[in-house]
């Protein structure tokens, strides 16, 4: 068995190295004919852009996609910077340099990757997921008889933050910053994943297209490993495949289905203020060119943030969406599982997770407020402050940093659920109707617990769950998703996850039971 | 101000403090040899098998006794002036008390074998065990095979520290089916199995004649009692039950039996001194309880108790209906009321069992009153059986209303009915399973 894990583990870096090698290979050549094309696609009226490109790079061949990215880019920001001085706003360009460079890379590509994206596909996808299962699966036997099993979770450079934890961290972190700012560096990974996207959609990969993809692959992969890990617990089988079922269908392939057919990319389970973006007037204005279908994503979107969400959470608590829906969600129970235990339980942590997330979510209510009075009343301003400056903001500092660089790429160090917890705005409303207007709880077993700490070390999202289940108290904390770890962790069974009645879920303790001190002494002595 | 010392930084001595600190502003402090903060020996296993690290078992973050303003000294105290009120360190120091809760703990018993203290045997109650099982038994390659003496909860979870690191175990256990003073047979045969299952080399009704030394005074192997068997080991681990850590007090004024000798208040013979957890010997045992309760929830509800006295409710300690837990390699237990191992001549059994599963209920054959009940591999509501024994239900009651008591997690099989229908078919009854009440389940009595 440890051969074939072996083997498996050389598969999947193999299959890694040669993604990453990917980047590296390929040439770039702007043809005068593809640069008419793009300027009059583009409405490209920059005669300054236009000679800056004709005299360094049409007609040039680059054998790396920096090289080209950076000379496409500086002519951006130079014409950019003299139209803005002359106030010639109709010829500035108003795509960020490096999305603009990806759409002209994707067709000014050449070479062996181009040519042959399937073989690349089975080089890099195909060899890492066979690897990937090749070394999962054998877990089957060595984990022994079903049970949990966190044997050497802390001895493992992978799991408990070594070299090897370190390395994901900066493979993750590179990963999302060249995806969400660079994308122009890694047209090749989007090359192989075309054929696919031209069967699903009718159009090439865009590199969001690329991540959806990857997003489901990784996910499918480390659900395997869920199920083998958790196979004696029903509950952990049932919820992985239910985020396998919503990231796979809802946010991914009825997606792209729908470009298909020209209407808006919608996922419908992404909700207000997850989706940040919903009420920007660009996309206002797209449901509603839409005709019906867009008219009904937009009610639908409302009624999901305003009565679906705070209906769930009132019966099922948070848990039904984070732990059961979420795309997000879905990848911190597979990708992310073995780095759970690295959340920080600590006081100090709960306290920035506070300020952190409410804050977050007053910023995005904030910049909603500001954008939905802007599409209303056709001000460009409120306050004196721009709209679209503050959306730009979010969209930087929140949509791409905080919720991808951040909530992913820190998977390895910090845990897997950074992001929904100390990030994410729709967590933090569903963690106030939890807290405060909700029937689940998790169900402390009396006084069974015995404070080995357990459901602490596993809690995804660094709550001291212990400091609850010690006292003989329910645990209902804003945070929680519901993942239901603590219990399955727990050698006493002292947890439950239940959508008990609303009246009595939180029951401070002074004695625990077990203990017949007469209460009603010490209620007269008080 | 009054000055309040506690002996020992254990769970009894935690929760009196956390108790005395809620109720009142005297002056607290902790005293302990073993380490600088309370943790949960519960969970020293789950740090050897990598599960978790050391400062994962303190319950309570460094800043918590500045905070809460309880002091924490390390040091031995080598003996008791309870005439004079002074505690009197192995080194030289002294501190005085107003008031002093004994709350020692246990230790490892020893039974005088031939090479017992060599280098690599150890117990498994003591941080310094853990350490010292990380330092001869890393890996199966420096430890080739480990030998545990005695057929109890700890000797069971050192065999699964064990079996974490691959490292081959045999585990010699006195009676002839595992832990079967407690467990009855049923139970104690499904343990057996899962124990074999593991891999572990069960050796029943098998005892320790002796330790073999190497040249370094280091374990090399054990020779089995009786048939002379020699067993090539290089960790040894004897957990053949605890008993309580007074040692200290020998010389003190302070009546000792087994333990500390306490009443029903916690009260010692000496007037200001309190003993409590697993060092404290009730004069009688307390409804049906043995004398010496060395149980993590018993440790607790002492120091509960102890706090409400030091604080001016002086009230005695009054344990409700038992209960218990463990975990077998994967099979979880929990214990609520009495299953001796033989029933007592008032009392009939009902048992049920499917794969790795089972529960054992004890009832009067003649009242039909709920005794007792043991579960394995399944969960069940504490305070379900809390209720039914104080409202003194019956069996039948009890059967009735398990789909109540089920706190396995959501979505597991349920076996309520063939638990049922089993009862039924054998004693030609008609109890129907009610269907699950959160009502029920939640009420507020």
């Amino acid at each position: 068995m440890k051969n074939i894990q072996n083997i498996g583990l050389g598969l999947f870096l193999t299959g890694l190295a040669i993604f990453i090698s990917l980047i590296f290979l390929g040439k770039y050549e702007l043809t005068p004919k593809l640069f008419d094309e793009i300027i009059s696609q583009k409405g490209i009226e920059s005669e300054l852009f236009i000679n800056d490109l004709n005299e360094n790079v049409v007609g040039k061949e680059f054998s790396s996609p920096f090289s080209f990215s950076s000379k496409i880019t500086s002519a951006v920001k130079n014409a950019n910077t003299i139209h803005e001085e002359k106030k010639e706003w109709h010829k500035k360009i108003w795509s960020k340099p490096h999305s603009f460079v990806y759409e002209i890379a994707k067709q000014a590509g050449t070479g062996v990757i181009k040519e042959n994206k399937w073989l690349f596909w089975w080089l890099t996808f195909g060899l890492s997921i066979l690897g990937a299962l090749l070394y999962i699966i054998p877990n089957v036997i060595i984990l022994g008889p079903p049970g949990i099993k966190n044997n050497g979770i802390y001895h493992k450079a992978a799991t408990n933050r070594g070299w090897i934890g370190w390395s994901a961290f900066v493979f993750l972190v590179s990963f999302y910053l060249l995806l969400y700012f660079r994308p122009d560096y890694i047209v090749n990974w989007s090359y192989i994943v075309d054929p696919i996207s031209l069967n699903l959609s009718g159009h090439l990969a865009s590199q969001w297209f690329l991540y959806g993809f990857l997003y489901c692959t990784v996910m499918i992969v480390m659900a395997v490993r869920m199920y083998i890990k958790y196979r004696h617990n029903k509950y952990q089988i049932l919820r992985t495949t239910s985020v396998l079922f919503f990231q796979i269908v809802f946010a991914f392939l009825i997606p792209e289905i729908l470009v298909r057919f020209e209407k808006p990319w919608y996922d419908f389970k992404n909700a207000f203020p997850l989706d940040y973006d919903f009420f920007y007037s660009w996309n206002l204005n797209q449901l509603i060119d839409s005709g019906g279908l867009g008219l009904f994503i937009l009610i639908w979107g409302i009624i999901l943030t305003l009565v679906v969400v705070p209906i769930m959470v009132y019966f099922f608590g948070k848990r039904w969406y984070c732990s059961w829906v979420c795309g997000c969600g879905g990848l911190a129970e597979t990708l992310g599982d073995p780095y759970r235990q690295l959340s920080d339980k600590s006081l100090n942590a709960w306290k920035l997770e506070r300020w952190l997330v409410h804050g977050v979510l007053v910023f995005v209510l904030i910049m909603t407020g500001f954008t939905l009075y802007s599409y209303f009343s056709g001000a460009q301003m409120v306050i004196g402050i721009k709209t679209q400056t503050i959306q730009d903001i979010y969209g930087l500092l929140i949509g791409s940093f905080f919720a991808g660089v951040i909530g992913t790429g820190f998977y390895p160090i910090f845990g897997n659920r950074v992001w929904c917890r100390f990030g994410c705005p729709l967590a933090a409303y569903l963690g106030i109707v939890q807290r405060f207007k909700s029937r689940f709880r998790i169900t402390t077993n009396g006084g069974q617990c015995i404070s080995c700490g357990n459901c602490s070390t596993y809690c995804e999202q660094g709550i001291d769950v212990r400091a609850y289940a010690q006292k003989g108290e329910n645990i209902i904390r804003a945070s929680c998703v519901g993942c239901g770890i603590c219990s399955a962790v727990c050698p006493r069974g002292v947890l439950k996850l239940e959508n008990g009645p609303e009246e009595g879920r939180i029951n401070p303790t002074d004695i625990l039971l077990g203990n017949d001190v007469n209460l009603m002494d010490l209620v007269n002595r008080k | 101000m009054e000055h309040i010392v506690i002996i020992g930084n254990g769970i009894s001595g935690v929760t009196a403090a956390r108790h005395i600190r809620k109720l009142s502003d005297k002056k607290i402090t902790i005293v302990s040899s073993e380490t600088d903060y309370f943790f949960s020996r519960t969970a020293l296993m789950y740090v050897y098998m990598g599960h978790m690290k050391f400062e994962h078992t303190q319950p309570y973050e460094n800043w918590f006794w500045k905070k809460n303003n309880i002091e924490l000294k390390k040091g031995y105290i080598k003996t008791v002036d309870s005439k004079n009120k002074i505690l009197h360190f192995a080194k030289g120091k002294t501190l005085l008390y107003d008031k002093l809760i004994i709350a020692t703990g246990s230790k490892p018993n020893k039974f005088g074998w031939p090479g017992q203290d060599l280098k690599g045997v150890m117990g498994m109650y003591h941080k310094q065990d853990l350490e010292n099982l990380e330092k001869y038994a890393p890996n199966n390659k420096v430890c080739k095979r480990a030998v545990i003496v005695g057929g109890g909860l700890i000797g069971i979870e050192m065999a699964e520290m064990l079996h974490s690191r691959h490292i081959p175990v045999t585990f010699l256990v006195r009676e002839n089916s595992f832990w079967n003073g407690v467990l009855p047979e049923q139970e104690s045969a499904m343990i057996n199995k899962e124990i074999i299952e593991n891999g572990i080399d069960l050796r029943l009704s098998t005892n320790l004649k002796e330790i073999i030394s190497d040249e370094n005074g280091q374990v090399k192997s054990v020779i089995i009692d009786g048939t002379n068997e020699e067993i090539p080991c290089h960790v040894v681990g004897l957990t053949a039950g605890v008993s309580p850590n007074i040692d200290f007090l020998k010389n003190s004024d302070i009546e000792l039996g087994r333990g500390v000798i306490v009443n029903r208040f916690l009260e010692t013979n000496i007037p200001d001194i309190y003993a409590i957890g697993d060092c404290a010997e009730q004069k009688k045992g307390i409804n049906q309880r043995k004398p010496i309760e060395a149980v993590w929830y018993t440790g607790r509800m002492m120091g509960e108790t102890i706090a409400q006295t030091i604080c001016g409710n002086h009230i005695q300690y009054n344990p409700g209906h038992w209960f218990n837990s463990a975990k077998f390699f994967d099979i979880e237990y929990q214990t609520y009321g009495w299953v001796w191992a033989q029933p007592k001549d008032n009392e009939a059994r009902f048992y049920w069992e499917s794969e790795k599963k089972c529960i054992h209920i004890n009832y009067d054959k003649n009242t039909r009153q709920f005794i007792g009940i043991n579960n394995f591999g399944l969960r069940m509501r504490h305070e379900f059986f809390d209720r039914v024994l104080k409202e003194k239900r019956s069996i039948d009651y009890v059967l009735e209303h398990l789909a109540d008591a089920n706190f396995n997690p959501e979505f597991y099989k349920l076996h309520e009915k063939d638990i049922v229908a089993k009862f039924n078919k054998e004693n030609n009854t008609y109890i129907q399973l009610k269907k699950k009440s959160w009502k029920r389940i939640f009420k507020t009595s």
